[in-house]
């Protein structure tokens, strides 16, 4: 804003610092939390000054919670959801931008109505679902009558299974549709210039070809912003671990550090381990914070769409 | 062998039709440009000959091959786009070489052969560039090098000199004209710019709402432009175009405030006491009496300096002229003066189709128009 009002000047710088504290105290609470000791987190009034044991906390948060095991786990669950989501949303998006069908604008308009049908809504049949993910045909032979008569003829009953519960992809195949990256992808593609796609065309490319050599090329910084975007999104997974993982050895970090958390199921009424549970946080946090430090530069721009 | 036969190609969107049935013939070897204004179909009828656009009817064949289902990189084109079209992301190497890699052909003889195109189009320095880095012209060259590189039966551009400042497209005019000598291939160029169209054409194609208006070498649709569109459209300044009437004699035209215009009796053929549009290019029209005392006369209002030439602006029978004057005749302006049309340059045009009725008989008459003026 060009302003030469000194006062307004002022007022908005106070605004941001105002703004910068909101964010930062929470997470200095949490880091100081994670320098003391038990006695010390919980002692009435509270002290803001960080104490000395940080890497004893660390050490026993990582340890009581086996995070070794699910730091891989979490990471094979947000690689293979930001993989996978790059592909599928680039596809449909390709799909939708560069085809001339009839149903084009119909799909497109379903796919963005998922947007208001978030994981958490239809949490219940998705999970039946990732229980046995053939039932939905099964549903169907059994409807149209496909299952009665292989038994009438055959003797056999056809009993459709797969079951994905605490496997890594029931983790990931339910996350991995993306009406956001889609819509980002879109949004993309619709800035390239028909000239550049006939020129392709003339130069006797198909359109495989076209995305794979042309539009994925051109669309790294838009991959990239996506890719940040996902991974942290689904670092932070919760409840869909939650939901379907009961083997440990499958757990998430996020699931792990609810353990952490004290309440009457960990601690069974004791005293309140926060100073672990920060701790655990702190090391929690530090994957996503180191992607968005390393992709800022890509992500910026890939968001506000400038190189092209 | 790869001349172009278009039969009746029509193009509809919906109920809209854009291209209503046209025909032409394009030779092998020929340089054909389409001219028209836009929304005329010429772009249109050209993306139907690279196969970007369905055909709606008729059928187009390339070396006597039909076409019309064929995908564009099986019909042997090469495009030259407007917006030249470069991959943003590809070198200027890899930008000319994309055909040779998609026809899967050696990363050596690849790398050769861009090596060539680059010297013809004079780019071997800037390979390495990305299209970002290079000037409009340097890009266009780019364009024109990876339409090159397939050596293909048949070029086609799409208004490729408009993006161009004035300079560069003359110099990028001659280039396309040298390309096509050295080359002999097929070329259909679309233009709105008749200019362009004048020069580089062998032959050219007047579009206008779908419709071809005429076709013809360069200097034939200028001295005999086949319908008032064309007359309007081609040369600039415009050819004058005056409503008037017949006499009965058929040795006159009648313009609307009277004044009478000698036509040569060749032009009458029983027209005679009908409407017509009467044509005259402003370089046909003269200063000074008629010889034969016709005396026609123009009011002036204001002059054009062009150097070589001044163009007068004024009306005649109440419709807007302009005359292209050579002499260094002193203007006079706001009263009446002498002017004298060429004669054997009058053309003459249907009121109601617009179209062609005769008139101008060819270049020999020049002589006749110089002789007739030094008795002016």
């Amino acid at each position: 804003m060009i302003e030469r009002a000194r006062g307004l000047n002022i007022a908005t710088q106070i605004i941001l610092g105002a703004g910068l504290l909101t964010l930062l105290v929470p997470l200095y609470l949490t880091f100081v939390a994670a320098t003391q000791t038990l006695p010390e987190v919980n002692r009435v009034p509270p002290t803001f000054l960080p104490g000395t044991h940080l890497f004893d906390n660390l050490a026993e948060a990582w340890v009581r919670s086996n995070f070794g095991q699910k730091f891989v786990n979490t990471m094979i669950l947000a690689t293979g959801v930001v993989v996978g989501k790059i592909t599928v949303a680039a596809i449909t998006a390709f799909g939708i931008v560069f085809f001339q069908h009839r149903f084009r604008m119909l799909i497109f308009w379903l796919i963005f109505i998922t947007l208001m049908l978030p994981l958490e809504v239809r949490i219940v049949p998705t999970y039946s679902v990732a229980a046995n993910a053939l039932s939905p045909f099964q549903q169907i032979l059994d409807v149209v009558g496909l299952t009665w008569l292989l038994e009438a003829l055959t003797g056999m009953r056809v009993a459709l299974e797969w079951n994905l519960l605490n496997s890594y992809t029931g983790l990931i195949l339910p996350l991995v549709a993306t009406a956001t990256g889609t819509f980002l992808y879109r949004q993309f593609f619709m800035t390239i210039p028909d000239e550049l796609v006939e020129a392709a065309q003339m130069d006797g490319a198909g359109p495989l070809r076209f995305l794979w050599e042309v539009l994925i090329p051109l669309s790294r910084t838009n991959i990239a912003a996506l890719a940040t975007i996902m991974f942290v999104y689904s670092w932070n997974q919760y409840l869909w671990p939650l939901l379907i993982i009961t083997d440990p050895n499958y757990g998430v970090v996020a699931v792990e550090l609810g353990q952490l958390v004290p309440d009457s199921n960990t601690t069974g009424g004791g005293i309140p381990h926060w100073n672990l549970a920060m701790a655990g946080t702190l090391i929690v946090m530090v994957p996503p914070v180191l992607v968005v430090i390393f992709m800022q530069r890509w992500f910026v721009r890939g968001l506000i769409n400038t190189d092209k | 062998m790869a001349d172009i036969n278009i039969r009746r190609v029509e193009k509809s969107y919906g109920d809209t039709r854009v291209v209503h049935g046209v025909d032409l013939d394009i030779r092998d070897g020929e340089f054909v440009v389409i001219l028209g204004p836009s929304g005329c179909g010429k772009s249109t009828l050209l993306r139907m000959i690279a196969g970007l656009e369905a055909i709606s009817g008729g059928e187009i064949a390339i070396g006597g091959r039909v076409v019309n289902d064929l995908e564009p990189r099986q019909r042997g084109c090469a495009m030259v786009f407007q917006n030249y079209a470069l991959y943003p992301h590809m070198s200027v190497a890899e930008n000319i070489g994309y055909a040779l890699k998609i026809a899967g052909i050696g990363k050596a003889e690849r790398r050769a052969r861009v090596q060539s195109v680059a010297t013809a189009i004079g780019l071997e320095d800037y390979l390495d560039r990305r299209p970002g880095q290079l000037s409009g012209g340097q890009r266009q060259r780019v364009a024109m090098g990876r339409a090159m590189i397939r050596e293909p039966k048949v070029f086609l551009f799409d208004e490729p000199l408009s993006n161009l400042d004035a300079k560069l497209r003359v110099q990028m005019r001659l280039e396309i004209r040298h390309l096509h000598q050295r080359l002999a291939a097929t070329s259909v160029f679309v233009t709105h710019d008749q200019i362009e169209a004048m020069t580089l054409a062998d032959r050219m194609v007047v579009m206008n709402q779908g419709n071809i208006e005429q076709v013809g070498a360069p200097s034939d649709v200028y001295d005999r432009p086949a319908s008032t569109f064309v007359a309007s459209f081609i040369g600039s300044p415009p050819m004058n175009l005056l409503p008037g009437r017949m006499t009965e004699s058929g040795q006159h035209v009648e313009l609307a405030d009277g004044q009478h215009v000698p036509i040569p009796t060749a032009l009458a053929q029983g027209r005679a006491g009908r409407p017509v549009t009467l044509g005259i290019r402003p370089e046909d029209i003269r200063h000074g009496p008629a010889a034969g005392g016709s005396g026609l006369t123009a009011k002036f209002d204001f002059l054009e300096e062009l150097g070589m030439g001044r163009l007068f602006h004024g009306t005649l029978g109440g419709q807007d002229i302009i005359m292209h004057a050579t002499d260094k005749t002193p203007p006079v302006f706001g009263t009446a003066v002498d002017i004298a049309f060429d004669p054997s340059r009058l053309h003459l045009f249907d009121v109601e189709t617009g179209k062609r009725l005769a008139g101008e008989s060819g270049r020999a008459d020049k002589e006749q128009w110089s002789g007739y003026r030094a008795t002016a």
